[in-house]
This record gives structure tokens, sequence and C-alpha cells, in this order.
């Protein structure tokens, strides 16, 4: 065996250079050495570096300091008015806080959305990023594709959900949502927010995945073809298992990602609070009636909404931490291997 | 027909059922092109070029809009809409710029500086600010901040200066770009900690062997080697800060004015209201078609801005390529 690469799995994207530093954010010990302390003193510096050092030092407390504070802030919020009957009963509209009700249905609308989401955008996302390193030909379109997805990860939340609107009151898509006697299509539901929302979350899975099937040596494909495979069979029963890991990734990020989102919610889920059935079949008229999730919930209450009732906005939008914190932390638990900062940017969806 | 969906893929139509997957990305943003560029029109017709500049009190026209009713004259088209992209671009530039150092020296901090105990802490600490939603920061904002600045920051003698233009309540322009610039921040941490990190080591040890200080070695060589990802992280989070909607319309104060640099320090506090706040505001009252067409009109404006950003950003990160990194 003349080739290093383990077969098999992914085999390590090679780091430009071979940075002897300890590994950061992972809390593994013991592949490095020890750093030697350099004996440095910065009293012999020029006064420029020392209050340039001075700064970075300030900037990477206060980093910190707002970080934790802003954990620490929400979790004692939350801690304060979280009840457990806030979680399990439905919001009513009234004046009296103690008669409002909780926060169920925003609760499932979160999860509902989350989930039509996510539906959506993975196997397009999927698709897309395997043709781009697959096939990839012509070349001039999977550059425009790859910019194009690009876009998409730039446009901000609120075009994406006016564009929904305008897309969705056409005729054609009357089925996705209530439809006026007069034949206005009302255009919003959670299968028309959720179809927007997979925009958000298209970007990331797609670079997940992008980047996990580039990591794949080519001799894995070889392998493969000369076991007679075709290229289809090679991508479905060879690439996309062993990428499996970075496709979970991107979608859980990309989750957090919707499961966050508040613009498109208040444009295109419509207004009521409560889950709101749309039609008589069961199952799709949850789907195409209206609702909130947590986001809207929290933006309602806040002094900036209708509701002002911030107790409730806390409890809500510490809930909404935890499930886009869990969402995180699952990343974590699937990428362990791969990472080497924890800073790359693709997990933090900055493409 | 059916029984020859059973049998395996050939390589074609795989390829061409894929490739139509990834074709449709690019129909979505034609698509969202062609729509709100349609819908738009009649705003910019009825303007002209006077939409984007100012004239009258932009949140009256609104009213007049949705006033309007369902068959709108072309009078009630009328928009100026300058103290919006005013607002949109201060935030925006102030964000970014103070962005820009802070996620610097962070970078920095976390690439060459920080003790492992503390990396510990920061990287998730940055992943933590990239996680928290959006309506997360503008309720710490509305709630804490702006209580905090309206109470104990903002003088009566700085109220009363400027009572007759506009009340002063603590939500403005100021808390907005406090917490604008915490919300881009870990974007511009991650693109430039992976810009430091791609600069050959040697570059950096060459400096040190000449007897430089860290600071200075890190400073001159590596910073500077990585200038294309620092600009590149910023025009990302310029896009970001452009297209912020939710938390800017709960901190900023909701009132379409424009700040008065001579004002002085009063400056940032006085309330502005972006483009893409305004939309999210006026979203309930989208049926008027004056209005609509009013708020489609701001949403190409920031998805052309936001275009042009991608492509900048794009073009930033070329030189890059040569030192052999993906990113």
């Amino acid at each position: 065996m003349s080739v290093p690469t383990r077969p098999g799995g992914t085999a390590p994207p090679l780091p430009p250079l071979p940075l002897p530093r300890s590994p950061g954010g992972g809390g593994r010990q013991g592949r490095s050495p020890k750093k030697k302390r350099v004996n440095e003193s910065i009293s012999t510096w020029r006064l420029t570096d020392r209050i340039g050092y001075v700064l970075m030092w300030a900037a990477g407390l206060l980093l910190c300091a707002i970080g934790i504070g802003i954990l620490a802030y929400m979790a004692f919020k939350g801690v304060q008015y979280l009840r457990p009957q806030l979680v399990l009963t439905s919001p009513t509209a009234d004046v009296d806080q103690s008669a409002s009700g909780g926060f169920l249905d925003p609760l499932l609308g979160t999860i509902l959305i989350t989930l039509i989401g996510i539906v959506i955008a993975t196997p397009i996302a999927i698709g897309a990023a395997t043709w781009i390193v697959e096939y990839g030909r012509p070349t001039w379109l999977a550059r425009l594709i790859d910019s194009g997805i690009e876009i998409i990860a730039g446009t901000p939340d609120i075009v994406i959900a006016l564009f929904g609107l305008v897309l969705f009151q056409q005729g054609i898509f009357g089925w996705m949502s209530f439809t006026a006697a007069g034949g206005a299509v009302f255009g919003r539901s959670f299968l028309t927010a959720g179809a927007m929302m997979s925009l958000i979350a298209l970007p990331m899975v797609f670079a997940a995945t992008r980047e996990g099937l580039q990591s794949i040596p080519i001799h894995i494909r070889e392998a493969s073809y000369a076991l007679g495979k075709t290229k289809a069979a090679t991508i479905r029963r060879v690439l996309l298992p062993s990428v499996k890991a970075n496709i979970s990734t991107g979608a859980a990020l990309g989750m957090g990602r919707i499961a966050g989102d508040t613009a498109i919610i208040v444009v295109l889920l419509g207004a009521s609070l409560t889950l709101d059935p749309e039609g008589d079949v069961p199952g799709l008229n949850v789907l195409k009636g209206t609702g909130s999730t947590l986001t809207s919930y929290v933006y309602n209450n806040s002094p900036a909404g209708e509701g002002n009732a911030p107790q409730k906005a806390y409890a809500a939008a510490f809930v909404l931490l935890l499930i886009v914190l869990a969402l995180n932390f699952a990343v974590d638990l699937i990428a362990r291997s791969g990472a080497k900062t924890g800073l790359e940017t693709s997990r933090l969806g900055a493409r | 027909m059916l029984h020859r969906l059973k049998e395996p893929w050939t390589d074609r139509r795989a390829g061409l059922l894929l490739g139509a997957l990834a074709c449709s990305v690019l129909a979505v943003i034609v698509f969202m092109l062609v729509f709100i560029a349609i819908k738009a029109w009649p705003s910019f017709a009825n303007n002209g070029l006077s939409w984007f500049s100012s004239k009258g009190v932009v949140d009256q026209q609104f009213d007049a809009m949705v006033n309007s009713g369902l068959n709108p004259s072309a009078a009630d088209y009328e928009l100026g809409a300058w103290p919006l992209i005013y607002a949109t671009l201060l935030t925006t530039f102030f964000a970014t710029f103070f962005g820009l150092i802070f996620s610097l020296l962070s970078a920095i901090f976390i690439v060459e500086f920080a003790p492992e105990r503390i990396r510990r802490v920061i990287v998730p600490v940055v992943r933590l600010l990239a996680a928290v939603p959006s309506v997360i920061y503008g309720l710490i904002g509305i709630l804490v901040l702006a209580p905090f600045i309206g109470n104990s920051v903002i003088t009566a003698e700085q109220k009363s200066s400027v009572q007759f233009v506009i009340p002063l309540s603590g939500t403005g322009l100021g808390v907005a770009i406090a917490v604008l610039t915490v919300m881009i921040t870990p974007i511009m941490i991650a693109i430039t900690v992976d810009g430091l990190h791609a600069i050959p080591r040697a570059w950096k040890e060459g400096a040190l062997a000449l007897g430089v200080n860290r600071w200075r070695a890190m400073w001159t060589v590596t910073v500077r080697a990585a200038r294309p990802a620092i600009i590149a992280g910023a025009v990302l989070a310029t896009a970001r800060a452009l297209g912020e909607a939710i938390m800017i319309s709960m901190v900023a104060g909701s009132k379409g004015f424009s700040p008065n640099p001579l004002d002085g320090f009063v400056f940032f506090f006085e309330p502005v209201r972006t483009m893409a706040a305004t939309v999210v505001e006026n979203a309930e009252s989208i049926n008027a078609p004056a209005m609509q067409s009013s708020l489609y009109a701001l949403a190409l404006v920031l998805l052309v801005g936001a275009f042009f950003l991608s492509l900048g950003s794009w073009i930033a990160k070329q030189p890059l390529k040569k030192y052999g990194t993906r990113s």
C-alpha cells in the first residue's frame, strides 16, 4: 500500500501547513506537547505595540463578557419566568396577562415550521451539491449555481419573505393556503412560510455537503468504478453515506437558523396566535392554516409588539434559545472529529 | 413505463435530475428578482428618481398610502425614502466600522495570543453569539439597553434640547448600532480567523527571526497578508447588517427620522427606522396597493444592495486563493 490515506470515511483535509498549535475548542489534550512558555515582557515593546496588545486583550475579554452575559441574563430571566403551565397552555388574546395563556401553539409552530423547512431544503441542497462536485459540467453553469447559492445566503430574510408573499399569492399556489371566495389567494400558511424558510437553510446544507464531498479522495470513487458500479450507484451507495455526518451538521445548523428567523414568520405565517387550521383534510389543514412561532410570539410580546408582556417574552425567548443551542450542540456532537478550530465559517452559517 | 423507474438509475438520468435540482436555485433567484421588481415598479414609476430623495415626512406618506384605498391615484404613491435609506446607511456603516475593529482584535487574540484556557471559552462564545436569534438580541436591546440609556445616559437637558424636533426615549440609533455590532461580529471573526490561519506560518516566523516582537510580527505580516479575508468578512457582515429587520425594528425607535449629526452626541440617541425594519413593521397593511408597491420597492433596493455585497465579498476573496486555501 503506497497510498497513505485511510480508506473509507472522510479523509482529514490537509491543513495548509502543519500548525504546531494545541487543539482549540475541542478540549482534546495530548496531541501536541505542552507549549513552551516564551518568557516575554511587553515592557520592552514600543508604545504603539503595547497599546495594540492591551486593546486586543480588552476586545477578547469583552467578547467573552458579552457572550456569557447574554447567556446568564437569559437563563436568569428564563428560570424566573418560565412555568410549566406556560408551555402547556395555548395563548388566548386577553388584556389581562394572567389570563392570556402560554405558548404551546407557538412552540408547536416552531417545530412544525422547522421540519417543513428542512424537509424541503435538504434534498435540493444535497442534489445541488452532488451535482456541482460530481458532475459540474458545463463549468460555467456550476459556477453560476455556486454563486447563486451564495447570493441566496446573502439575501435578507425580509426580502425572501416578501418574495414568498407575492409568489404564493399566485393562483396556482392556491392549494397551499387560504383562498377567498373571489379567488384571491391569501398566501400565508405554514406551507408557504416553510417553503421560504427552506431558502434560509439551503445554503448551509449545501455548503456542508459540498465540503464533505470534496474531501473524499478520488481513489474511493475509482475503487467503486473498478467494481463495476455506475456513477449514479457510486453516489448513492458510496459517496452520500460517507458524507452523512456533514449533511446532518448542515441540517442542524439550518434548523437552528429556521427556528430563529422572525421576519419570514411575521410576514408569511399570518397573525393568528393559535394554530388555525384551514380546510377539512386532516393533517393538511394545519399545514394550510396560519399560526405563530416562538420568534413571532417573542416579537409580539416585547414592548415593540401588540402584546407587551415582557415576562412571557423572556420565558418564550429562553425556550427558543434552548432549542437553538441544542441544535448547535448537536452540530458539535456530530462534527466533533472534523473541527480544527471550532470557528469554521460554514459552522457559523457564513459560507 | 412505471417499471423503468425501478431500474437502477443511469448516470445520464441521475445527472439530469441533480442538475435540474441545482438549476432550481437559479430559477428561484430569477423569480425573486422579477416578481419583486414587477411589484415595485409602480412606486418607482410614480416617483422617478425623487424616490431616493427626501420630501416631506416619510411616516405621513405611509399613512396616506394605507388610507388611499384599493384604487390609489398617482399622488398616493408619493414617497421620498431618503430618511429610511439614510438610517440604513448609518446603522450599517457604524456597525461594520466598530465590528471590524472589534472582530480583528478578537481574531488576532483567538489565533495567536489567547491562553489555552481563555481560548476554550471564547470559541464557544463566538459560536453562541452567531447562533442567538435576532429576536432575542432585540428583546435584550429593548428591555435592558434602551431603558438603561433612556434613564441613565441621556440627561434631561439633552432631552429638552431636541424636544421640539424629536422626543428621546432611549431606543434609537446608538442602541441599534451597539446590538448590530454584536450580531455581525461572529461572522467577521470566523472569516478573519480562517484568513489568519491560511497565511503560511513561516512568513511570520521570518519576521520573528529578524527580531521584531510577536505583536508586530502578527500585525505587519500575518494581518497584512490576510487583508483579503478581513475585507471579505467585513463585506459579508455589511450584507447581514443591511438586511437585519426584526432587531432594528425593536430597538431603533421606529420613526422615519433623519438624525442630525450637528446635534452632537444626541445624534446617537435619536430614533431611526431602516428600510428592512419599515418592511417588517408595515407588513400588516400590505394589502393597500400603494403601500405594497412601496414596500416591494424597499425590498428591491435591499435585494440589489445585498447582491452587490455578495459580489464584492467574492471579489475580495480572490487574492486569498493563491495561498492554496479553499474558503
